[in-house]
C-alpha cells in the first residue's frame, strides 16, 4: 500500500482545499493521471499521480482544507490485495499550517510519564524519523500564528524554546531583525479569508515569496543590449502567409534561446535549498503571466530547450490561457527551475527581476525598440534592440559567469534560425 | 482588618449565617459536642442548642439525605462531611439526588443545600483520609463547587453559598484549617469568579486549594530568580472562570496547573483541555501540570511528600516550560 499526499505545488504553499476527486476508492489509476483538483492560494490546481495502481480509501473529503504532506488517499500497488494493506494500515497524520522543513523530532513513549511524572512537562527523549517522512516545524501555536501574521518562513527560524521549538520571543526576534517587516502584508484575516478571495490569496501568496527572496537570496544583477534586427527580420518572415492564430510571437523566440542558452549554465538552472544547490535536470522555463485582476503567477513550461518553435508557441498560448483560467495542472506549478519575465508589451525599457525561491536566477526582457546602436564598423546607426537582464542568487553563480550567460543569449538570438 | 485564621473565618461565617437565618443549622458527624472533626463549629453547640447544630450518626448516606430532605423541605442545612474520602458513601443524594431535583421537576424543586468536606492531604492519615477528589464533583452538572484557599474566600464564601438555590459542595482543605492571614476589611466574595492572586508575565500557575499557599511559594521563590510569574487562584471549581484563565494565557502564553488531584482525568486535565479549545493560538509552549503521583496517598512522611506537588517540582516544571 502506498500514500497519495497533497504535493508542495511551489515554495510559498502551505496548504490546499480539495475541491473535487476525480477518481473514488476501488479506481485503477496510472502514472501522470490527474486523480484531484486542488485549491491553492493561486489557482485551482489538477493534481497528478505518479505511481499505478488502485484506490483502497479517500482520507480528505472535498471541501476540506488540508496542510502539505496530508494523506489524500491510500491506494494499493499492482497487485497487492487490500486484507494485507488493512493490516499494516496507519492513521491519518494530524494536520498542520506550516511548511514542513525541519528534522523531524517525534516524541518516543516515555515510561516516567506513564507512571504519572509530574515534573516532565514534555517528552525529553527525541528519535530521528525514517527519511522521507515529513515533520512538522516545532512552533508554538502563538508563535505559528504570529510569523503568519508577519509573513515569515518558520522553516528559516531558529528555536530557543523546550526541545528546541520556536516561542514567540524567537518570531518577534526574527521579525524586528528584518530591514523593512511592514513590508510583509499578510494578516491573519488573509491568512483564514476563504477560498473564493483569490486576490488576496495570490496577494499574500507573492508577498510570502518575494519576501524570502529579498530576505535570503543575494542577488546580483547584469543587463546586455541585444540586437534584435535578424530576429524580427525571421519572425516577419516565418509569420508571412501564416494566419493569425498560428503566428510566432518575440516571446517565444526569447524563451527557447534562455532555454538553449542555460545548457552551458547549469548553475543559473535549479534549485537552493537547505543550503545546497540542486541544478535542474531539464530547462522547465517559469513563464511570469500577469493576472486580469491583478497579481501574476509564473507557471512551468516543460522542456523549452527540446521544443520546436511550432510546438513551443501554441503550447505558450495555451499555457497563458489556463493560467488565466486558473486551471493549472500540478506539474506546472511546481516544475520550474528558472523564471524568465517579459514586460516589453508593457513599453518598459527593462525589467530587473526577484528571483522566486528556491530558483537561483531570473531572466528579463525588456521592450524591442529601435534605439541608436554602433556597428562593428563603428558606424552610428538605428536597429531594434532589447535590454535583457539576469538577477543570480550569488550563493550559487557569480557575475563572470552570469556575464558569459547574457553572451550566449545573444548569440543565440543572433541566429533565430537555429532556434 | 485583624488577623485571623482559616478556621476562625469559618466559624465566624457560621456563626453569622446561624444568627442571619433561622432556616440555616448544621449537622454532621461530631459537629456538635466535639466541635467538629477540625474545630470549625467549636462553641455553636453552646450557643445554639441542639436544634441548630446536630450530631449525627455515622451514615453518610442517612445524613446528606436527610440534608436533602430538610432543603426540599424549606430549610438552608449546612452538611459537614469530615473527608472527601467518606463523602463518596453520599455520592448519591449529591449526584442522583441534590443535583437532579431541579432538572427532573421541571424547576417545582429546588434544593438549596449547602456540602462542607475536607479534602486533600499532608498529614499522614494515609490513603482512606488524603485523597482529593474535588475533580469528582466539579464533573457533575447541578452543584456547584468551591474551593476557598484564603482566610477571606473561608469567611466570604459561606453566605453567597446558602443563597444559592442550588446545592453548592464546599472543599476544605485540611492544611489550610491553621493558616493565618489578615482578613481584609472587604472580605464579601463572589462564588463565580477566579481570582489573580498574583500578577506576573512569564507564565500562568493556575491551581485552587490546599495548593495555592505552594504555589504562592514557588512564585515568590521564581520571582527570587528573575522569573516573573502569574498565580491564578480558581476558587470556583464548577464552574470553571475560563474568561480570568484566557485572560491570563492571553498575557502570558504559558501556563502550568497545580492540583493535587491524581492527573488522570483530573481538574488539571478539565482546565488543559480548555485551555486547547479556548487559547490555542494564544500558546507558545505546551501547558504542563504538577500533580500529585498516581498511587494512593502514603502514609509514611517521607513517602507522603514525594506523593504530593511540592514547592521545587512546581519551580521545576515552571524552569521547563520557559527553557531557562
Amino acid at each position: 500500500m502506498f500514500e497519495f499526499k497533497l504535493p508542495s505545488l511551489g515554495a510559498d504553499m502551505d496548504e490546499g482545499t480539495l475541491l473535487e476527486w476525480r477518481v473514488q476508492s476501488g479506481d485503477a489509476v496510472h502514472k501522470g493521471q490527474v486523480v484531484a483538483v486542488v485549491d491553492t492560494a493561486k489557482a485551482a490546481i489538477d493534481i497528478e499521480i505518479w505511481q499505478d495502481g488502485t484506490v483502497l480509501a479517500l482520507q480528505v473529503q472535498a471541501g476540506e482544507k488540508v496542510p502539505v504532506g496530508t494523506v489524500l488517499a491510500t491506494l494499493l500497488a499492482p497487485g497487492e490485495q487490500a486484507g494485507a494493506a488493512l493490516a499494516s494500515d496507519t492513521p491519518r497524520p494530524v494536520a498542520g499550517l506550516a511548511p514542513l522543513s525541519r528534522p523531524p523530532q517525534e516524541p518516543a513513549p516515555s515510561p516516567a510519564s506513564a507512571a504519572g511524572e509530574a515534573t516532565t512537562p514534555v517528552p525529553q527523549s527525541a528519535t530521528p524519523v525514517v527519511p522521507g517522512t515529513q515533520a512538522r516545524v516545532r512552533i508554538s501555536p502563538a508563535a505559528r500564528l504570529k510569523a503568519q501574521t508577519l509573513g515569515l518562513d518558520v522553516g528559516s527560524l531558529r528555536g530557543s524554546g523546550p526541545d528546541g521549538a520556536i516561542t514567540l520571543a524567537d518570531v518577534e526576534r526574527a521579525s524586528a531583525a528584518q530591514p523593512n517587516p511592514s513590508s510583509a502584508p499578510a494578516t491573519p484575516a488573509a491568512a483564514t479569508a476563504p477560498a473564493t478571495d483569490r486576490q488576496t490569496e495570490i496577494r499574500r501568496a507573492i508577498a510570502s515569496a518575494m519576501s524570502r527572496s529579498k530576505r535570503e537570496i543575494p542577488h546580483y544583477y547584469l543587463l546586455e543590449t541585444i540586437p534584435m534586427a535578424r530576429a524580427q527580420q525571421w519572425l516577419a518572415q516565418a509569420n508571412e502567409g501564416r494566419p493569425i492564430t498560428t503566428r510566432l510571437l518575440m516571446a517565444a523566440l526569447q524563451l527557447k534561446a534562455v532555454a538553449l542558452a542555460l545548457q552551458r549554465f547549469p548553475e543559473l538552472n535549479g534549485f537552493y535549498s537547505d543550503g545546497q544547490f540542486n541544478p535542474a535536470k531539464a530547462a522547465h522555463l517559469g513563464v511570469a503571466i500577469s493576472l486580469r485582476q491583478g497579481g501574476l503567477i509564473a507557471p512551468a513550461l516543460h522542456n523549452v530547450d527540446q521544443l520546436p518553435l511550432d510546438t513551443l508557441m501554441p503550447a505558450l498560448a495555451d499555457l497563458v490561457k489556463r493560467t488565466r483560467a486558473g486551471s493549472l495542472r500540478q506539474s506546472e506549478m511546481a516544475d520550474a527551475s528558472i523564471t524568465v519575465t517579459n514586460l516589453g508589451d508593457q513599453g518598459v525599457e527593462a525589467v530587473i527581476g526577484v528571483i522566486h525561491p528556491p530558483q537561483v536566477a531570473i531572466v528579463g526582457f525588456g521592450r524591442v525598440a529601435a534605439r541608436p546602436w554602433v556597428d562593428a564598423a563603428g558606424g552610428l546607426c538605428v536597429v531594434p534592440t532589447v535590454t535583457a537582464s539576469l538577477a543570480a542568487d550569488h550563493r550559487v553563480s557569480d557575475g563572470h559567469r552570469g556575464g558569459l550567460f547574457l553572451a550566449e543569449l545573444r548569440e543565440l538570438l543572433q541566429q533565430p534560425q537555429d532556434l | 482588618m485583624t488577623r485571623t485564621t482559616y478556621r476562625e473565618a469559618l466559624r465566624t461565617a457560621h456563626r453569622e449565617a446561624l444568627l442571619a437565618d433561622p432556616r440555616v443549622f448544621i449537622m454532621g458527624e461530631d459537629v456538635g459536642r466535639y466541635g467538629g472533626s477540625y474545630a470549625v463549629t467549636m462553641g455553636l453547640l453552646a450557643e445554639f442548642g441542639e436544634a441548630r447544630v446536630r450530631d449525627t450518626p455515622l451514615s453518610e448516606l442517612g445524613f446528606v439525605g436527610a440534608g436533602v430532605g430538610a432543603a426540599l423541605g424549606g430549610m438552608r442545612p449546612i452538611v459537614e462531611i469530615m473527608t472527601v474520602n467518606f463523602s463518596l458513601l453520599a455520592l448519591d443524594p449529591i449526584v442522583n439526588t441534590a443535583a437532579t431535583l431541579r432538572h427532573m421537576s421541571g424547576g417545582q424543586f429546588s434544593v438549596p443545600l449547602v456540602v462542607r468536606m475536607a479534602t486533600g492531604a499532608g498529614r499522614q492519615l494515609a490513603a482512606q483520609h488524603s485523597h482529593s477528589l474535588e475533580n469528582w464533583y466539579a464533573h457533575v452538572p447541578g452543584i456547584r463547587v468551591l474551593a476557598p484557599a484564603t482566610v477571606a474566600d473561608a469567611r466570604g464564601m459561606l453566605a453567597p453559598a446558602l443563597a444559592d438555590p442550588d446545592p453548592v459542595v464546599i472543599f476544605e482543605h485540611a492544611l489550610l484549617y491553621n493558616l493565618e492571614e489578615d482578613l481584609p476589611d472587604d472580605w464579601q466574595c463572589d462564588i463565580s469568579h477566579a481570582a489573580v492572586r498574583r500578577a506576573g508575565t512569564q507564565l500562568s500557575l493556575i491551581t485552587y486549594g490546599g495548593s495555592l499557599p505552594k504555589t504562592m511559594q514557588a512564585a515568590e521563590a521564581l520571582a527570587s530568580e528573575g522569573i516573573d510569574v502569574e498565580v491564578i487562584d480558581l476558587r470556583v471549581l464548577r464552574p470553571l472562570d475560563m474568561d480570568t484563565i484566557a485572560a491570563s494565557l492571553r498575557k502570558t502564553h504559558r501556563a502550568v496547573i497545580v492540583d493535587e488531584g491524581w492527573k488522570s482525568g483530573s481538574l488539571a486535565a478539565e482546565v488543559m483541555a480548555r485551555l486547547m479549545e479556548h487559547c490555542f493560538y494564544d500558546l507558545d509552549a505546551p501547558v504542563a501540570r504538577v500533580c500529585s503521583e498516581e498511587v494512593p496517598i502514603p502514609y509514611a512522611r517521607h513517602m507522603e511528600e514525594a506523593a504530593l506537588p511540592q514547592v521545587p517540582k512546581i519551580v521545576a516544571t515552571v524552569k521547563a516550560v520557559l527553557n531557562v
